[in-house]
């Protein structure tokens, strides 16, 4: 995921992604995803173009991006560690985790003051029966006690990548 | 030993389920992979679904003469020994389990919708049709679509996302609208803590899915399919791409559906991390690309869903039962089940679980034998306090309750759900009063805030119980807890703020204990000594 893109315009990049959706029916979603893929958040900057090529209001649009919590307003870090607060896993402990977190100096919702990594709570990964359940850079990780999870934080920014790009995540061409 | 010419290579499962990922699944199959390829030893890995056992991932299977051998739970430090042990012949080891087929954990259950689960390579379409896939497409093909939907209807199957309702009359509603333009809606939003089932079948068996939306749009005369993914689940939304590629390329999807007039194309679309987008209406506004607030009902989607258009919405594993409902028939699958819950349920244990993962059977069977034959306990070997059935908005149930048979009516008389089949276990660890308070407070995090009950109501729940346990006139705030309850039951638009209550009341009527406060600490730390 890029976090900042520094040569086009948030209108120019809004504006290229909008075109390719527009066809879609519904399309705000998947443009909102796809702005936030590409700069990292949906600035505010990219409200009014996307109501004007949408053709909604700057209040309708901004209702759409204040309502879901997966658009941020604020680049995340370089690292966004997830940590499943819901019932499987607070019954396996995840509320030591969070614990954890706190003791670390670190706040859920928040991105440390270096951009480092932001640390949020989440509501079930799908990972119920492996719990507790964290998730990094949309790698899913299971069974995490705090010495894990420390280790999960710690990871150097090139470890983490490559974790990731190492992993099969169905991106790859499908099997013939 | 002398290599015959041609000799197939030594094939091995390991599962790329993201469950199994999350404990290092990858990790293992590169380990083998590398291990293993040799030019005496060439090896074909084929990365699966999930069998649904999932304190045994990453579970490594191994094809040999006796069928398919397992071994498990396996580390990638484990992988020398294994190999060293003859895993490649199905050798003896200590993390050996004999033939996957025959554990009893896996043999005594009854795999319908899960049946290819774990068994095949999710995107490996000829994989799929060996293992019977399509069967159920081509027989719904010849078929009018009044005899599909009356096929569909006759099989008892009902709506696997929570409410039950039976999915043959949904259908028949949408089929009798007028119109060119309707659309079949998979609700894949499975927010419900305790339930994973949509994801494994997404990631196991995409095209099983493509297949029943495509059996669906035949039904009741659609051209156009979404599928709403949760943002939550990155692996399942790549996995269902990819197949839906796959499936255009094969002509199972587009124009002209495997050579016959019908022509469907299916669409895949990512949440936005929004719990209430699982209430159907709501997964409707946010795929019209608006804030996911709940509609009033009527009209029902089925009559005027997406962009006002009838609509058929169905949970995945609605949709993933009905190619095995037209490939075996509606008797086969109606025979299975008690009452008016008829067929299987994929109940899924998760929690604090010894043996957690899918348990496919009919409904029927109860919470005791789930929990205690099938989950084993607890996994912290601390005795069993209560069990949250049906996800967030489900009952917390006492052991005194679990004889109760799975079974939506059964559920329902005694003040639970059985819902998505989620079943989430605690230990004698657990505080009631804050599962309760969480309870309310998920609720004002995720309401969509069209009403006051629901989004005032859970604020005020949450103060509520903190003043209770705080031992602050206690009486009358039980009192006002449950004034605040039946408001919330009675005066919600959805059952969000609906059901909320369900979790609260439920602790409260099983553990009052634990609403003392200090003295409720002081009682189980007493118990735990
Ligand atoms: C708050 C709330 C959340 C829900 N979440 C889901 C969900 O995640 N998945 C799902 O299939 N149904 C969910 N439902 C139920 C749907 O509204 C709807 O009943 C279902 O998708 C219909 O499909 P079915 O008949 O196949 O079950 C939810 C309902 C409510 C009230
Ligand atoms: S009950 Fe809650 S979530 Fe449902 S419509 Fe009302 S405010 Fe929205
Ligand atoms: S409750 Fe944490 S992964 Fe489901």
């Amino acid at each position: 995921m890029k976090t900042r893109t520094s040569d086009p315009t948030v209108e120019q990049v809004v504006k290229k992604i909008a075109a390719a959706h527009r066809e879609q029916r519904g399309a705000l979603l998947p443009i909102l995803h796809a702005v936030q893929a590409e700069l990292g958040h949906v600035p505010k900057e990219a409200v009014p173009v996307l109501a004007d090529e949408l053709n909604l209001s700057r209040a309708d649009v901004h209702g759409v991006v204040s309502f879901y919590h997966d658009f941020r307003a604020e680049p995340a870090g370089h690292r966004t560690v997830r940590v499943c607060r819901a019932e499987a896993c607070q019954a396996q402990g995840a509320g030591h985790l969070v614990e954890y977190v706190r003791q670390m100096g670190l706040t859920l919702g928040r991105t440390t003051e270096d951009g480092s990594v932001t640390v949020e709570q989440v509501f079930c990964l799908g990972n119920c029966a492996l719990g507790p359940a964290v998730e990094v850079d949309g790698r899913l990780y299971g069974r995490v006690d705090t010495e894990r999870l420390g280790a999960l934080l710690h990871t150097t920014d090139q470890t983490q990548r490559h974790g990731v790009g190492a992993t099969p995540d169905g991106s790859e061409a499908p099997r013939s | 030993m002398t290599q015959h010419p041609a000799q197939p290579h030594v094939r091995i499962y390991v599962p790329r389920d993201s469950a199994a990922r999350s404990v290092g699944a990858d990790e293992v199959a590169a380990t083998i992979q590398q291990a293993a390829d040799s030019p005496e030893s060439a090896i074909d890995l084929v990365r699966t679904g999930s069998r649904g056992m999932l304190w045994l991932e990453p579970l490594v299977e191994v094809a040999t003469e006796h069928g398919r051998i397992g071994y498990g739970p396996v580390t990638p430090d484990d992988v020398p020994a294994l190999l060293a042990a003859g895993l490649l012949d199905g050798g003896e080891h200590p993390l050996r389990l004999g033939p996957v087929d025959e554990l009893p954990w896996l043999a005594r259950q009854n795999r319908v919708t899960f049946a290819r689960v774990g068994v095949i390579d999710p995107l490996d379409a000829d994989d799929y049709l060996r293992h019977g896939g399509l069967t159920g497409l081509r027989t719904a093909l010849k078929l009018t679509p009044a005899d599909v939907v009356a096929e569909v209807t006759d099989s008892g199957l009902r709506g696997r996302g929570g409410a039950g309702f039976p999915a043959g009359i949904k259908w028949k509603t949408v089929l009798d609208c007028p119109g060119e333009l309707k659309f079949i809606c998979c609700n894949a939003d499975e927010g419900d803590s305790g339930t994973f089932a949509d994801r494994m079948l997404m990631e196991g068996d995409p095209f099983l899915l493509i297949e029943g939306m495509t059996i669906a749009a035949h039904a009741v005369g659609a051209r156009e399919g979404y599928l709403y993914i949760r943002s939550e689940y990155p692996d399942a939304v790549a996995t269902m791409r990819a197949a839906i590629d796959i499936a255009r390329e094969r002509g199972w999807l587009g124009t002209s559906v495997l050579g016959t007039p019908l022509d469907f194309d299916l669409h895949v679309r990512v949440g936005a991390g929004a719990y209430i987008c699982g209430e159907e209406t709501s997964m409707l506004e946010s795929l019209e690309g608006k804030r996911g607030m709940v509609r009033a009902k009527p009209p029902i989607p089925a009559i005027e869903g997406l962009f006002g258009k009838p609509t058929v919405v169905n949970n995945v594993l609605t949709l993933a039962t009905v190619p095995v409902v037209l490939a075996q028939g509606a008797k086969a699958y109606q025979e299975l089940g008690v009452e008016r819950s008829r067929g299987t349920q994929v109940f899924q244990l998760g929690g604090n679980i010894a043996r957690g993962g899918i348990v496919e059977t009919a409904f029927g069977i109860t919470l005791r034998e789930l929990i205690e034959e099938y989950g084993g306990g607890t996994r912290s070997g601390r005795p069993v306090r209560t069990a949250q059935v049906g996800g967030p908005l489900g009952a917390y149930l006492p052991p005194s309750s679990f004889d109760l048979p799975m079974d939506y009516e059964a559920f329902a008389a005694a003040g639970a759900m059985v819902g998505h089949g989620g079943i989430v276990v605690f230990d004698d660890t657990v505080d009631m009063a804050a599962q309760a308070r969480f309870a309310m407070e998920f609720c004002a995090a995720e309401s969509c805030g069209k009403c006051t009950p629901c989004r005032v109501g859970s604020v005020r729940g949450v103060e509520v119980i903190d003043k209770i346990v705080a031992g602050e006139q206690r009486d009358e705030n039980l009192a006002l807890l449950d004034d605040l309850c039946d408001l919330m039951t009675e005066g919600s638009l959805c059952a969000m703020g609906g059901l909320t209550p369900l979790p609260v009341r439920s602790a409260l009527a099983h553990f009052a204990d634990d609403f003392l406060g200090e003295v409720a600490a002081d009682k189980r730390t007493e118990g735990t000594a």
